[in-house]
């Protein structure tokens, strides 16, 4: 089954990184089909596993402060930035529709 | 019989004892490095950082009190670790200008011993890859490329032009390491493996690759792929050299809570002479689809050579191995989906000058900073996520992980001490030909041999083997159980004393000879 224009949108809303071409979108297809391989698994009963770890206690250490106090290295690396702020674009503003985006999709 | 303070590079004992100096050393590798720039091995040199930790090491030893094992030793990072004051890349546009604020534990720990940091090295973006081929700064060349022994294997055309499109690649996707540490730039250098990343380019460069167990060493300050598997992986010429590596860099660290607690303890390898005690299992599995016929007869030849030697040699069954390719690739992308959304431009990094909106800042500057390999998992991923595939796609993956990993508790809990299995299908391709099958198909070919070692967080361990008909590395994987490193290592540095890897010979190497150099007789550095 071929993804439609409508997933292709909500994945790039979703992500924000784009398709850019044709073959983008392949090698979306190409991925759906080869995890469907999964399929052929038998996984009854089986567990999800989410760590090799998971028969370990995880480590909590003690609530002391340790570090901090690096506000200028922190801001250093950023482009934008107003006294201690990180500065953004406007917020609250969605992503314009697919069909007032320029996106390869809109062609799709 | 335990030897006072004997965790040491061959090369220690030459610094220790005045006969070369660590400036001397690190000149010789800075210069080594300007003498092999065709490698593209090295994305960052950093030239008088590095001598100067030299001097400071030059000064420790005159007053006989070096830091450790590693003071003075030259060495080298892939550019997906964080490093202070030193611009760490992932080979992306995204991170292209970013001066690390910090160092990754295992920098640290490398730095606090004294080690030389030469600079960062080359590796396919983000870590995507199994070539060392899809970074910005371009691909890295196997040193071996420029061997003698390639350039007799290959069939004399007419002009050099032909060693220039001959070349062939270092594997991936720590290929800057490899290659660093195969063209003698540095002494160890440190690679990641998420699915092979380390072991592959050893195998294809010719060098030990050591991927140990998730949760020794600390990933804090690894620039993540997948947290569930990543590791830092190590690279040296020889095993003892590995152990030396890994003496200094396993451990708890607060600062990564995926690290065990238990207490870890460097240790010296010890000669085994007699391996009439050992179970080694032989995967049949690993017998994969596309296994050269080469390296199927030097696996063989291993066995046998094991068993001559009397230890038991015997077939075991790994069944779910076929599936670990389609399983790692979904929680690949899922992983690599959640990891990649820090990058948006505000905090560090590339930004877009696209500005009426957060959200459109975001996309704009996720656009022009990813390559396609790193958009196309993103998208993977999140198409893998979203609430109607999560059950069928990334909780099946999960399921099919345990069965992965459970198949090797079996095997090992069965008597069977270490896995022998290739590492990688064939010898190194020459980039021409590898370039045209897309990453993701790659990938899924070259990764099949290593990648179930990482769902199941095991140690493994490529080990140099032999030359193949081309004149390129052939490496053989040893595979043991979770944090059993000491006796993976032993059984390892027993066979690289049987098979006796052959030195690369390399024009650039001969004419930086020194004294210190000119001994080896193996791999490395004796």
């Amino acid at each position: 089954q071929t993804v439609t224009v409508e997933m292709l949108d909500h994945l790039e809303h979703l992500a924000l990184v784009d398709f850019r071409d044709s073959e983008g979108v392949e090698r979306l297809q190409k991925a759906i089909q080869f995890a469907d391989q999964l399929h052929e698994v038998n996984t009854d009963g089986v567990e999800p596993m989410d760590s090799v770890l998971e028969d370990r206690c995880l480590y909590l250490r003690e609530d002391d402060v340790t570090e901090g106090n690096c506000m200028k290295e922190l801001l250093k690396n950023a482009r934008e930035k107003v006294e201690e702020y990180f500065v953004a674009p406007p917020g609250n503003i969605p992503l314009p529709k697919l069909e007032e985006r320029d996106t390869f999709l809109q062609g799709f | 019989a335990a030897v006072k303070g004997a965790l040491r590079f061959q090369v220690s004992a030459a610094l220790k004892e005045g006969r070369v100096s660590p400036t001397e050393l690190c000149q010789r590798c800075l210069s080594l490095i300007k003498s092999t720039k065709f490698l593209n091995a090295y994305i960052t040199v950093v030239e008088e950082i590095a001598l100067k930790q030299a001097e400071e090491s030059e000064k420790r030893y005159r007053r006989g009190m070096p830091l450790g094992a590693l003071d003075g030793i030259p060495i080298a990072v892939k550019d997906n670790f964080n490093t202070a004051g030193i611009e760490t890349t992932c080979a992306s546009n995204m991170l292209k200008g970013y001066i690390s604020p910090y160092n990754a534990t295992v920098v640290q720990k490398l730095l606090d011993q004294g080690a030389v940091l030469l600079g960062k090295t080359n590796l396919d973006e983000f870590a995507m890859g199994s070539g060392s081929t899809d970074g910005v700064f371009g691909p890295v060349r196997n040193p071996w490329s420029y061997s003698r022994q390639y350039k007799e294997k290959s069939v004399k055309k007419s002009h050099s032009e032909d060693e220039e499109s001959n070349w062939v690649i270092t594997g991936g996707s720590s290929g800057g390491s490899a290659a660093a540490v195969s063209s003698f730039t540095c002494f160890a250098a440190l690679g990641s493996d998420t699915g092979g990343s380390t072991r592959n380019p050893a195998a294809h460069c010719g060098v030990v690759g050591l991927k140990p167990t998730y949760g020794l060493i600390s990933r804090h300050g690894l620039i993540p792929l997948v947290n569930s598997m990543d590791v830092p992986g190590i690279l040296t010429r020889c095993v003892d050299d590995a152990a030396v590596m890994l003496g200094s860099l396993a451990g708890h660290d607060p600062k990564d809570s995926t690290t065990i607690q238990d207490n870890f303890k460097p240790f010296e390898l010890p000669s085994l002479t007699d391996v009439s005690k050992l179970s080694i299992g032989i995967p049949k599995e690993y017998h994969a689809p596309g296994l050269s016929s080469e390296i199927l007869a030097l696996w063989s030849k291993a066995a046998d050579l094991f068993k001559n030697a009397g230890a038991k040699v015997i077939e075991v069954s790994l069944p779910h191995t076929r599936y670990s390719i389609v399983c790692y690739h979904v929680l690949c992308t899922a992983e690599v989906a959640s990891n990649m959304a820090r990058f948006d431009g505000l905090e560090y990094g590339h930004r877009s000058d696209m500005n009426k909106s957060t959200e459109s800042m975001y996309a704009a500057t996720r656009r022009e900073g990813f390559n396609d390999v790193v958009r196309g998992r993103i998208l993977s991923g999140n198409y893998f996520l979203l609430k109607q595939n999560y059950e069928n796609y990334f909780v099946k993956a999960q399921k099919v992980r345990r069965l992965i990993a459970d198949d090797f508790v079996k095997v090992f809990r069965s008597g069977v001490d270490i896995l022998l299995t290739p590492t990688t299908l064939s010898d190194a391709v020459p980039y021409t030909e590898f370039i045209k099958e897309d990453n993701r198909t790659r990938s899924t070919q070259d990764d099949i041999l290593t990648q179930a070692a990482n769902m199941a967080g095991l140690p493994a361990i490529n080990v140099p083997t032999a030359l193949s008909e081309r004149g390129l590395p052939l490496g053989l994987q040893f595979i043991g159980r979770a944090f059993q490193e000491k006796q993976l290592l032993t059984v390892a540095k027993w066979f690289e004393k049987q098979v006796k890897f052959p030195m690369i010979q390399l024009e650039e190497v001969k004419r930086h000879n020194c004294g210190v150099f000119q001994h080896q007789k193996s791999a490395s550095f004796s």
